[in-house]
């Protein structure tokens, strides 16, 4: 895969797309993103690696967001760790991480920028 | 040096508790038990439950593979006939001999039969062992009215068993009032009036002279008085005599009339041999209840470990439901004690009947009666037992409910009080419970056995533990997490009665945040329960837990499992060859699950809806397997085919399956049905199981396999169809009502206070007047029932969701399938890095 620009943004989908309180999963070149659509949040969208470094297996998408003590989070459907949607560090375990990626809504659209 | 040798003559209940707890002071001796009965130990207390459709098998208290694994060699169906105390060894029956260090005596008593002409008629039985019971409802198969001859306790509960097999019942006593052991005449003759209502006759004061061929029935009872009685079978409950026909042999000390004498330590004249439970003799007296027996045992057990223990008598009150009757008696109930005052009140119109005995300075508590209702029980026992000081109106304890009664809270009893009488657990031993981290009912009854016995004690227990908790500041917090500061019931009553539909709602009215994986699902699932709408609807989706989320069961690779609901577990042929076909096209794994279906494994999210409209197409619907919700109704083949079925099981399962379909629950919900007691379903250990009977079926509930299998209690006896669905959904509905998130009946029912009995009141007699609310939620949500996965095909918004990715039709490359007998399986990591390399 051909490296992106920092300030390179790539459109992924439709703001029709996405699950409100939930995630899907968009491919950006050959890597797995999560999206998430929390419309009542500060950024709407949050973007995560969508594998589960715990669980091996690309599902983070597919889990439940909330908050915990305020930090906006998603728990993996595989073992239920949690995730910081902006931070992407493992609460459960502070050594792990998933990738965070910009993410930016332009009208209906959806693009994402690097981690 | 060779092990010391114990012998236990004697596999009773009380020779059991011996063995059981000898064994946990791991001395290193060679234990031996010797029964005459053909099985090992049972519970004789309750014996009668065999008559309400209980097996032989749910008493058994022992087993020889738990004695085996003891290391504790039993020899049972082979008495001992003789101890030769100079060899010091017993003979057997079999003409086998033991040699023993230390003998123990656990023989128990047996029914007294008066010597009366004709009492060893073929009719006349007695009432004490398995092998009793089945003689008895043997002769019940061709008796109209039965007699049972001793209005005490144990004949009073013989009276009740042979109603249950529905013979027409008298009881008769020699002396003027019935419990006249327990009971004063108040309460005595309160009691009958209660028992005659039921329509059993009652006859007192009757000293019968002979049993002779009856005209009308089978026999005549002709009394002393000229009056007569004509029955078709006797049962002799007129007391128990202590067997101790082994010590007349061996000339040991007997009593004068009859109990192997003891003292302090449980030895008998020969400081070699113990003798403990029905056959001792102690200060003169024959405890012939169970408890005074294990504390006999565990005296024994404990000097044989080293340490110094004694028997100091045992308090002989005690509290039971007789033919439905609440009675209690306490201390000394006949006000017989040197100036003692008495209270009495007594209701007629209520037919309730409470009398207290008192110092005569009215401070100290010496006995009571209790007749028709016992809820005072639990407080005037502690009042007795450890002679804590009356209020100063001591008749405010009897009076009906006022707001100022004076409730003796468990706060209030020192630590040494009994709370559970038949375990023998203190305050103090729940106390030190709850100091080393149990928080629950039902981990504190794992802990001490308290309230697995009787269940009597139940209430008083709860109220301690929750006094304990709260006074260690440990406010067990049992909101459900950081954003409800309630409970799921408190929840579940909050949905209900606000009418809330959602979670956004219900989090903006209660709650605080945003939520999380803990309290969404649980919503979810309330929210189900309630209104039954799809759980993929757009208010809902985010809220569903793993597998409900995509409905279907997520596994280790991030691919699905599918299973369709196959009912009862019977399937056409067609139906068989569809799901192979459909298997074979998507390459799943198949895989006969341990609830009678099909799973097919390895199907990628974007496949689910293809393979699901196949199936569809195929008449087949979604199986739950992926909810908090009903699972299988399992069946055995039953009455259609096999030579012992004697109801049709398969049919009452498919209809159980397909009306408790899509019933969403705090936790999942398995259910069995089987077509005799040979039990091939299972059903003893499902949440809820049905068994068949000649005469119908048996309900049991809060059975569970899994991490902490537990079987089923036997809920209710021989219902007709209509009647066993009515308890169903009312079960069902109230354990969805209270149970706590992920809590299984199993679990629930061990925690729920009042145990089996509160929830025969609630769903049988409907003491909390719930039963038609209950009901009438379980017709709204059968009636709003849709398969899921017929609903989601119908609907492109819910579809879009079954992507792997929403910008591409590409599938997940890191799911990777390898074979194995002939199936795929997912690929573990070092074969993905061979399979990876491979393909560069
Ligand atoms: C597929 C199956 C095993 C099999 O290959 O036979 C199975 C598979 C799973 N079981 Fe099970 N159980 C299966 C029968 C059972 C049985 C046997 C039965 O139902 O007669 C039991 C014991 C009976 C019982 O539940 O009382 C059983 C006791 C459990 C438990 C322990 C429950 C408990 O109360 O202790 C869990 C864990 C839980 O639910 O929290 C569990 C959880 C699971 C989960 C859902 C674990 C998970 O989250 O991944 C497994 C995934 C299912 C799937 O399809 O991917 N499974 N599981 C069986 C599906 C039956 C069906 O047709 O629906
Ligand atoms: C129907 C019924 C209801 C009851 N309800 C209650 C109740 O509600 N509460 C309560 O506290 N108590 C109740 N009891 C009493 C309770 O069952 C007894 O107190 C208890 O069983 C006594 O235990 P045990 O081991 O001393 O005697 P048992 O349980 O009688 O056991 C003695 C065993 O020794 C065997 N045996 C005798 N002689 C020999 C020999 N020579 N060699 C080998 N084996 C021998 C016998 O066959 C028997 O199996 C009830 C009893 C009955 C029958
Ligand atoms: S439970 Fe009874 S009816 Fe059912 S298969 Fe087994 S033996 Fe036959
Ligand atoms: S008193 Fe019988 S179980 Fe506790």
């Amino acid at each position: 895969m051909t490296a992106l620009e920092r300030s390179a943004w790539v459109t992924v989908c439709k703001r029709d797309d996405l699950v409100e309180g939930g995630g899907v999963c968009v491919l950006l070149g050959s890597e797995q993103v999560a999206l998430f659509y929390l419309p009542a949040e500060s950024c709407e969208i949050y973007a995560l690696g969508n594998r589960d470094p715990i669980g091996k297996a690309n599902v983070l998408s597919r889990g439940i967001v909330g908050d915990l003590a305020g930090q906006l989070v998603v728990a993996s459907p595989l073992y239920k760790q949690h995730f910081s949607l902006e931070s992407g560090t493992c609460l459960e375990d502070d050594s792990v991480h998933v990738p965070v990626y910009a993410v930016r809504l332009e009208g209906d659209s959806v693009s994402l920028g690097r981690p | 040096m060779d092990k010391r040798r114990i012998v236990v003559v004697g596999n009773g209940m009380v020779g059991h508790h011996f063995l059981e707890t000898l064994v946990k002071a791991e001395t290193v001796d060679h234990i031996i038990v010797i029964g005459e009965e053909p099985r090992p130990a049972y519970d004789r207390v309750h014996l009668s439950k065999v008559f309400s459709g209980c097996s032989p098998e749910d008493l058994a208290m022992g087993s020889r593979q738990m004695y085996q694994d003891w290391g504790v060699e039993a020899h049972f169906g082979d008495p001992v006939i003789r101890i030769e105390r100079a060899a010091k060894r017993v003979v057997m029956g079999s003409g086998r001999a033991c040699e023993y260090d230390h003998l123990v005596l656990a023989t128990g008593s047996y029914p007294f039969v008066p010597p009366v002409p004709g009492s060893d008629n073929e009719r006349c039985l007695t009432y004490r062992t398995i092998d009793d019971l089945g003689a008895i409802k043997a002769k019940a198969r061709d008796s109209q009215v039965g007699v049972v001859v001793g209005g005490g306790l144990l004949g009073l509960e013989c009276g009740n068993a042979l109603q249950n097999l529905g013979l027409e019942t008298h009881v008769v006593e020699f002396a003027p009032g019935l419990m006249g052991v327990q009971l004063d005449d108040g309460g005595s003759s309160m009691l009958r009036g209660k028992i005659e209502a039921l329509g059993v006759g009652v006859h007192t004061g009757k000293n019968t002279k002979a049993i002779v061929a009856g005209d009308a029935c089978a026999l005549k009872m002709e009394f002393a008085d000229g009056a007569s009685l004509d029955t078709d079978m006797i049962v002799f409950s007129a007391g128990i005599r202590p067997q101790d026909a082994l010590a007349h042999q061996a000339e040991l000390a007997v009593g004068e009339r009859g109990g192997i004498v003891i003292d302090y330590k449980c030895k008998t004249s020969d400081s070699d041999i113990f003798a403990i439970g029905e056959c001792a003799l102690f200060g003169g007296r024959i405890y012939g209840l169970v408890a005074p027996g294990y504390r006999m045992a565990e005296v024994v057990a404990a000097q044989l470990a080293g340490e110094t223990a004694l028997f100091q008598g045992a308090d002989m009150s005690t509290k039971l439901k007789l033919l439905g009757v609440d009675v209690g008696s306490i201390g000394d109930a006949h006000g017989r004690s040197d100036s003692a005052l008495s209270f009495v009140f007594s209701d007629g119109r209520e037919a309730c009947y409470k009398k207290l005995v008192t110092s005569a300075d009215g401070t100290r508590l010496l006995g009571a009666v209790l007749v028709g209702d016992c809820s005072d029980y639990d407080t005037l026992l502690q009042y007795y037992l450890n002679e804590i000081t009356l209020p100063a109106d001591p008749q405010s304890l009897i009076l009906p409910s006022t707001a100022d009664k004076p409730s003796l809270g468990v706060g209030a009893l020192p630590a040494t009080a009994t709370i559970c009488s038949c375990h023998n657990v203190t305050k103090g031993d729940i106390i030190g419970c709850v100091d080393s981290g149990c928080v629950s009912l039902g981990e504190v009854k794992d802990a001490t056995k308290a309230s697995t016995g009787c269940g009597g004690c139940t209430a008083m227990l709860k109220n301690l533990l929750d006094d304990e908790l709260v006074a260690r500041g440990v406010t067990v917090d049992k909101s459900i997490c950081e954003h409800f500061p309630h409970t799921r019931q408190e929840l579940y009553h909050l949905v209900m009665m606000g009418e809330i539909r959602s979670f956004d709602e219900l989090l903006q009215k209660h709650g605080s945040g945003r939520g999380c994986e803990i309290c969404k699902p649980a919503v979810a699932s309330i929210l189900a329960a309630l209104w039954n709408e799809h759980v993929l609807d757009r208010r809902h989706v985010g809220l569903q837990d793993t597998n409900d989320n995509f409905l279907a069961n997520m596994q280790k690779d991030g691919t699905y499992s599918v299973v369709p609901r196959v009912a009862g577990g019977e399937i056409t042929p067609a139906k068989l060859s569809v799901l192979g076909a459909v298997a074979a096209k998507y390459n799943l794994y198949t895989k006969i699950t341990g609830g009678q279906r099909i799973d097919l494994f390895g199907a990628r999210l974007e496949q689910l809806p293809l393979i699901w409209q196949e199936l569809l197409d195929a008449g087949f619907e979604t199986g739950h397997a992926y909810g908090k919700a009903l699972r299988t109704v399992k069946s055995c083949v039953g009455s259609t085919w096999c030579r012992y079925g004697v109801q049709d099981s398969v049919a009452m399962a498919i209809r159980l399956e397909n009306r408790y379909k899509g019933l969403r629950a705090p936790h999942k919900i398995k259910s069995g049905v089987s077509g005799c007691t040979r039990e091939c379903a299972e059903a003893q250990s499902k949440d809820f199981g049905v068994i068949a009977t000649e005469n119908g079926w048996n309900l049991y509930v809060g059975g569970n396999g899994g991490m902490k299998p537990r079987h089923a209690d036997l809920f209710a006896a021989d219902l007709d169809d209509e009647t066993l669905i009515r308890y169903i959904d009312r079960f069902l509905m109230f354990y969805i009502r209270t149970a706590d998130r992920l809590q299984r009946t199993s679990v629930w029912l061990d925690n729920l206070e009042g145990g089996i009995d509160y929830l025969r009141s609630v769903v049988i007699e409907d003491s909390l007047g719930l039963a038609a609310e209950l009901e009438q939620q379980m017709a709204h949500i059968i009636s709003t029932y849709a398969c899921e996965w017929q609903a989601t095909l119908a609907d492109p918004e819910k579809l879009k969701r079954f992507r792997q990715f929403v910008n591409s039709d590409k599938s997940d490359s890191d799911v990777v399938f390898i074979k194995e007998r002939e199936q795929i399986r997912p690929a573990r990591p070092e074969e993905r890095l061979r399979l990876v390399v491979a393909a560069e």
